[in-house]
């Protein structure tokens, strides 16, 4: 299959940056990361620049991979990463457009490539149990009710991609962030230090220039591990309980 | 109290402030509409004018009204603040194509409140000022029902809805806040972190019903009286 794309060329993050247009020719059973590699291919044979994009495992898990694919991040494909989309969804002498995310506290270091360390500092914050080091606890011994873990599990399916910001008309991390402090709130390991870490991812999140949740949920129709805007809730309500509730400082 | 400012300025306290004088806002509009139906009632408008004079006498209602210019304006700035913060975390490329995929059934007022909440704004300013300020500056004519003189709020409301463009104007800017309320009331028990999947669907119910009902009691009133009642 012969392919038009339209792929987001900017050399540096103070370049300014345009679209160029590509010939390509892919073939069905290739995966969207695997066309783009062929592109590549070809651009170094005719020692041209090849275009920069971020991937890793390829297998949907790992949240390195992440472009915007006619509009849509990690294209069209529902609860689908880029690596794991594949060309048989698109037909013969199609145009697709490929763009990196956008957003602020996303800056794009080179094409397709974004500078996602804004997550890294915001885990860092408190995205995190603390742990004794020793012998591990017997897993058995703390009992945890099944639909707790289950909803706890649906949240940290999240992989840190970064699509719900790229999705989010306000840029804001509100997705990421709920999904990461709600699935360690939920379990009992977790929930001793909730107040603390609501506060601390919070206000990361603040400092690195993401905006505001407007719930208009376009985070959750893009989010490839489907997270639910419930998360969103529940660090809402972790954060007023933790602002109103504590009377140490939790900030 | 540096916790309170903290409160106040971080992202989700910002929003629990719109949420809240959201609400409030909301509760307003259901005692606004019941008071305003009295205009239909065929009695040359006394029922509404000594409801009116009842209004700006009740000590406990103008306490209550206070409040209510307070909300207003927090809504309005805080408002503001977030369309401008959020455009700014946006950033200033936007996407060359744009993404068609369905949110929701609320995703035109989701992605336009701040439009939307500036021209209910405008709408405001427009309202106080004709029935509002009128009443205030004393410009208002007097009529007396048993003995006591009161304040013709009728005659300014009637004359205003016998001009058609301010009934268009009105009409419309009832569209404007029933699109509002659309994404506004269900969004606002998202934000104080009251979402449940028992109640949620109830909330979203509710919130349709209202943002339609509501803004249509309203609009009803200016037709009634251009149409049926001159």
């Amino acid at each position: 299959m012969k392919l038009t794309l339209k792929i987001w060329r900017q050399k540096s993050p103070k370049d300014k940056g345009r679209f160029e247009t590509y010939q390509v020719e892919a073939n069905p059973h290739m995966s969207f990361l695997e066309m783009l590699d062929v592109l590549n291919e070809e651009l170094i044979s005719k020692k041209e620049e090849p275009v920069a994009f971020e991937h890793d495992c390829r297998e949907g898990i790992c949240g390195t991979c992440g472009l915007v694919i006619d509009g849509q991040p990690h294209g069209p494909s529902q609860g689908t990463t880029t690596c794991q989309l594949h060309m048989r969804h698109y037909k013969d002498g199609d145009t697709i457009v490929i763009e990196p995310y956008r957003g602020s506290a996303f800056p794009v270091f080179k094409d397709l490539a974004v500078d996602r360390s804004a997550f890294d500092r915001i885990i860092q914050a408190g995205g995190y149990i603390s742990v004794n080091t020793g012998q591990a606890q017997d897993g058995n011994a703390i009992p945890i009710e099944k639909e707790q873990s289950a909803r706890a599990f649906d949240a940290a399916a999240c992989i840190g991609c970064g699509a719900c910001v790229a999705a989010c008309p306000n840029a804001s991390a509100m997705l990421f962030v709920s999904a990461k402090a709600s699935h360690l709130a939920l379990l009992p390991q977790g929930e001793v230090e909730s107040k603390r870490r609501a506060q601390a991812m919070v206000k990361q999140m603040d400092l690195e220039g993401f905006g505001m949740c407007s719930n208009v949920t376009a985070c959750e129709a893009e989010c490839p591990k489907e997270i639910s805007v419930e998360n969103i809730a529940r660090l809402n309500r972790e954060f007023l309980s933790s602002t109103l509730g504590t009377e140490v400082k939790v900030g | 109290m540096s916790w309170f400012s903290n409160f106040l300025t971080s992202s989700i306290g910002r929003k629990v402030i719109m949420s809240l004088t959201g609400l409030f806002l909301i509760t307003f509009l259901v005692i606004h509409l019941i008071g305003n139906l009295q205009l239909l009632n065929p009695d040359d408008g006394m029922s509404f004018n000594i409801y009116a004079y009842f209004m700006t006498h009740n000590p406990l209602i103008k306490t209550v009204s206070y409040l209510l210019y307070a909300s207003i304006l927090i809504h309005a700035v805080q408002g503001w603040m977030l369309w401008s913060k959020n455009r700014k975390a946006r950033g200033g490329q936007r996407y060359a194509v744009k993404n068609t995929r369905a949110v929701g059934t609320n995703s035109f007022a989701a992605s336009n409140m701040g439009w939307l909440g500036t021209i209910i704004f405008i709408f405001l300013v427009i309202h106080m000022y004709q029935f509002w300020l009128q009443m205030k500056l004393g410009n208002t004519p007097m009529v007396t029902y048993d003995g006591n003189e009161v304040k013709d709020l009728y005659t300014i409301v009637a004359d205003a809805y016998s001009n058609i463009g301010y009934v268009i104007f009105y009409v419309v800017s009832m569209v404007v806040v029933a699109y509002h309320l659309l994404h506004g009331f269900q969004s606002a028990f998202q934000t104080l972190g009251l979402n449940h999947r028992k109640y949620t669907p109830f909330i979203k119910g509710v919130g349709l019903v209202y943002s339609i009902l509501i803004p249509l009691g309203f609009a009803i009133i200016p037709l009634y009286m251009y149409f049926m009642m001159q």
